[in-house]
């Protein structure tokens, strides 16, 4: 019988709900705990989580195409790349003063480099037409100033652009334009610009308005230089001269309206963007670099991971590599076979050194233990590079061998710079990370089972199989996680030893980052890495327990 | 090869001797033979050879020297598994990754034997301990004392002819303790088994055994019946292990048959029973049981040697009083009385006379 009402919640003395006044009085600990752990995990998170979190994010990151042909992107929105027609001239034209602006800031051969990933020669024809997108300008710049020369000066451009003293002012150009920099740029241009376009002028030369103030941005902001005493960029000429070509500036009267009026007269020959191009190079009049263009458009794409599995995102969609391109799955299959010989091999002899470990009196076991964990005192790469000493042709091993008779000088055995010496070297490297679980493991193991066990009528053999092994099982999955997981991400061993045939797929990824600088490749096979074993591991825990692995 | 000469012989230890580090001797010239059916127990203190003497016996440990022989056939080069000798460890050493049931099944396993015959004899043993409901269980689901008839039932699931176990009630507490030293021995008796039986506890090795081999310094200090054992030590050692005794020291004055007049260091002459001393004038160690001491004279026969005593304290213990004295100049010398209605409860400082029959005063070594 409860004295207690057996409605409600349980109260504390002083009526408050228990689990409340419970909380309460737990809550002075748990801020004390989680101050104790804050600055580990402050560290961790600053320092690992955030970092890989941004790197793997680079797998599926591709707004560089958007951020640096932000117009050209949007005109190929209505393209449809499957036709056999060329993008209409506005994405021409669109092409032209990006790739015009992207030049300025250097920002070209990045987009360039991005693109060859998907289509060899992308890179060089960025390269060049950045370097030839001057030539249209400065021939436009000729043609205007042989109808008046005023349309060469710096200062003419600042009046043309900035319009009346009292005209109104474009505000929207100039943030817009802020934008467009900034982008590209890939940081803020801030500031205050001395300069601000005339919205009539805005209304009666868009392009020029434009591309004006996106040079008066630049040099003010950026360089630091006078707008009224910089030469304005070949882009705006181009564009004043696809302006006036369909500008009615009779009504105008502000500064230079007359010269506008002029320019008008002469009827300068409109710029062909589609022939500037295909002059600049032949492959802009393919349709295969402007399908290549429009595929990878999208600010996230999954072509990083489709090249990681040796496929490609085309228009039409995702599609085989060509045949010699097919590494990549080979190397994920290799690293994971190589990986389970390494365990296995790593097993086999670690189970013997443990078992005399965990048997021996404790004074010899420890100096054997020295000579297990010696090899942690040591440099790996001194480790990894005594195994080069060692397996080499005319290496200890082979001398031996030659001395002994057993192999003939002239036909050594080949033992580095393939799986074998991959396999050999990693194998002594990782044992350690074997013998200790297995060690703790074995250790806790009464001898007694043993003796039971064969009092029992068991064999030496039966005894060690049905009652010994078994209860080595925890140890064993414990440090074949622990050697398969590191072996799996192993670099510089293989780097070392492993010639071509016996790298790992972290040696492609160290590639990918380090030398050609495919960061996105490169942050989609370390992703997939990461998935595998991951799979990996909740399939061993679905099926050993991962409650049955003990490190100690 | 060696024959038996015993024909009542089943185990049988013939100047068996083994070192360790080939420097000192663990076990020293041990000759034991047990009759078939017996309940023999190894008691002594830690580090006196009684372990090794089992661990021989079960094959784990060589003797260095001497021969043991099992149903008279020399067993020293005979592996463990094949000796057929059932064991029960101190911690049980039941497979902990195997279930009770598939604990028991082991041994039948290894045997080759059948899987229905199997099942009907794991299923026998633990009913035999009670234990049936259990099989599927693993060990760490168990409690001590059910761990402990799991081993006991393990060890006799195949039947063998002898079982060792190794000091098997250490972990448990008293009363469960005295529980199973009830059921072990009656297991033991009623199956006709030969049992050796090693333990420190005294009390179980006095309530357990048939017989209990007393070891010390690796040789066995006596081997006896319980009863005499306790009422009849051949030696100082095995007097002051066994039970609780009072020892005076004095000198051999005079030996004719089997009496003995000692003098104490104090000078008082006592009347004693001559164990193993032999001349006049050597030192012995003359003891007494504390409940053999009479207060009492009227019931001590005449001629029965009385001592002039002090009470130096007084303990009620319930069903005894415990009295401590100081009798011939030792401060520790304990009498045992019952609690009845006319016994006196000395208070301390009292001085009162003591005394014994000549019998119950064995001189012994010093």
């Amino acid at each position: 019988m409860s004295d207690i009402a057996d409605t409600g919640p349980v109260l504390a003395a002083d009526g408050t709900p228990l689990k409340r006044s419970l909380a309460r009085a737990l809550r002075v600990q748990k801020t004390r705990a989680l101050l104790l752990i804050a600055p580990l995990l402050a560290f961790v998170l600053i320092s690992f989580i955030w970092p890989i979190g941004v790197m793997l994010f680079r797998s599926v990151e591709n707004e560089i195409v958007e951020n640096t042909l932000p117009n050209t992107v949007k005109e190929l929105a209505t393209w449809d790349g499957g036709s056999q027609e060329l993008p209409p001239q506005s994405a021409f034209e669109a092409l032209y003063f990006d790739m015009f602006a992207a030049t300025e800031l250097k920002r070209h051969t990045r987009l360039g480099t991005r693109l060859n990933y998907e289509k060899t020669g992308i890179s060089s024809l960025f390269r060049q037409s950045g370097r030839k997108l001057d030539d249209p300008g400065k021939d436009y710049r000729k043609a205007l100033g042989a109808v008046t020369s005023d349309i060469t000066k710096s200062a003419t451009w600042l009046e043309l652009i900035s319009g009346a003293s009292d005209a109104a002012r474009s505000a929207p150009l100039v943030a817009s334009q802020r934008q467009r920099l900034s982008t590209l740029d890939d940081r803020q241009i801030k500031g205050d610009l001395s300069f601000s376009p005339s919205a009539d002028i805005v209304q009666l030369l868009p392009r020029a308005a434009r591309e004006y103030t996106a040079f008066a941005l630049y040099t003010e902001l950026v360089d630091g230089k006078d707008v009224a005493k910089t030469k304005p960029w070949e882009s705006v000429y181009v564009a004043l001269a696809a302006d006036l070509s369909d500008a009615d500036v009779s009504g105008y009267n502000g500064p230079h309206a007359q010269m506008l009026r002029d320019l008008v007269a002469a009827d300068v020959t409109a710029p062909d963007f589609r022939a500037i191009f295909t002059d600049i190079d032949k492959d802009w009049g393919a349709l295969e670099t402007w399908r290549t263009i429009q595929t990878h458009s999208k600010p996230y794409t999954s072509g990083y991971f489709l090249n990681a599995i040796d496929m490609q995102k085309t228009p039409e969609g995702a599609m085989a590599q060509p045949e010699n391109k097919q590494i990549l799955v080979k190397l994920f299959i290799r690293t994971l076979i190589m990986s389970l010989i390494i365990m296995g091999s790593c097993a086999l002899l670690a189970y013997p050194v443990a078992w005399i470990l965990a048997n021996l009196p404790a004074r010899k076991a420890n100096i054997l233990m020295i000579f297990v964990l010696l090899p942690f005192w040591t440099s790996l790469l001194v480790r990894t590079s005594a195994w080069k000493v060692m397996l080499q042709q005319q290496g200890v091993i082979n001398d031996v061998l030659v001395w002994l008779g057993l192999v003939d000088d002239a036909d050594r055995l080949i033992m580095i710079n393939n799986q074998f010496g991959t396999i050999v070297a990693m194998t002594h490297i990782l044992l350690p990370f074997m013998i200790l679980p297995m060690y703790s493991v074995m250790q806790t193991i009464n001898p007694s089972y043993l003796r039971a066990a064969k009092s029992l009528g068991a064999t030496n053999w039966t005894a060690f199989w049905r009652v010994y092994f078994p209860q080595t099982i925890p140890g064993i999955g414990a440090g074949a996680i622990l050697v398969f997981i590191l072996s799996i991400g192993y670099y510089i061993t293989p780097e070392i030893v492993g010639g071509t045939k016996g790298v790992f797929i972290s040696n492609r990824i160290a590639y990918h980052i380090s030398s050609s600088l495919n960061w996105g490749l490169a942050a989609a096979l370390g992703t997939i890495l990461l998935v595998v074993v991951l799979v990996l591991y909740w399939a061993y825990d679905k099926i050993v327990g991962i409650d049955n692995v003990k490190l100690g | 090869m060696a024959e038996s000469k015993n024909n009542d012989a089943f185990v049988e230890f013939e100047r068996v001797q083994k070192s360790y580090d080939g420097e000192t001797l663990v076990v020293k010239d041990l000759n034991l033979t047990l009759p078939k059916g017996e309940f023999l127990t190894m008691l002594g203190p830690s580090g006196s050879g009684k372990t090794t003497c089992l661990m021989m016996l079960a094959g784990f440990e060589t003797a260095t020297h001497g021969d043991i022989r099992l149903d008279g056939v020399g067993i020293n080069n005979i592996p463990p598994h094949k000796r057929g000798i059932g064991m029960v460890f101190q911690n049980y050493a039941l497979f902990p990754h195997m279930t009770i049931a598939e604990n028991l099944s082991f041994p039948l396993e290894v045997r080759k034997i059948g899987k229905s015959e199997r099942e009907e004899k794991v299923k026998r043993a633990l009913d035999m301990v009670e234990m049936g409901d259990f099989g599927g269980r693993r060990p760490a689901q168990l409690s001590g004392g059910q761990q402990q008839r799991v081993a006991l039932s393990r060890a006799l699931v195949f039947e063998p002819e002898l079982v060792l176990m190794d000091e098997p009630l250490g972990a448990l507490d008293k009363q469960l303790r005295e529980k199973m030293q009830f059921e072990i021995t009656n297991l033991a008796h009623s199956l006709g088994i030969t049992t050796v039986y090693v333990t420190h506890d005294q009390t179980e090795a006095l309530t357990m055994s048939d017989r209990v081999a007393v070891f010390d310094d690796g040789r066995i200090q006596q081997c006896a019946p319980p009863d005499q054992l306790y009422e009849e030590p051949d030696n100082s050692f095995v007097a002051q292990f066994i039970g609780e005794n009072n020892t005076l020291l004095g000198t051999i004055k005079e030996i004719k048959g089997d009496q003995a007049v000692v003098q104490l260091d104090d000078g008082e002459l006592i009347d004693c029973k001559p164990i193993n001393v032999s001349k006049v004038g050597e030192r012995t160690r003359v003891s007494i049981r504390p409940e053999r001491v009479e207060f009492n004279k009227e019931r001590l026969q005449p001629g029965a040697h009385t001592l002039k005593a002090e009470v130096l304290e007084f303990i009620y213990m319930g069903d005894i009083f415990r009295t401590r004295l100081r009798v011939a100049g030792n401060d520790e010398f304990i009498v045992k009385t019952r609690n009845a209605p006319d016994q006196v409860r000395l208070t301390p400082g009292t001085q009162v006379d003591i005394g014994w029959l000549p019998r119950d005063c064995r001189a012994l070594d010093a």
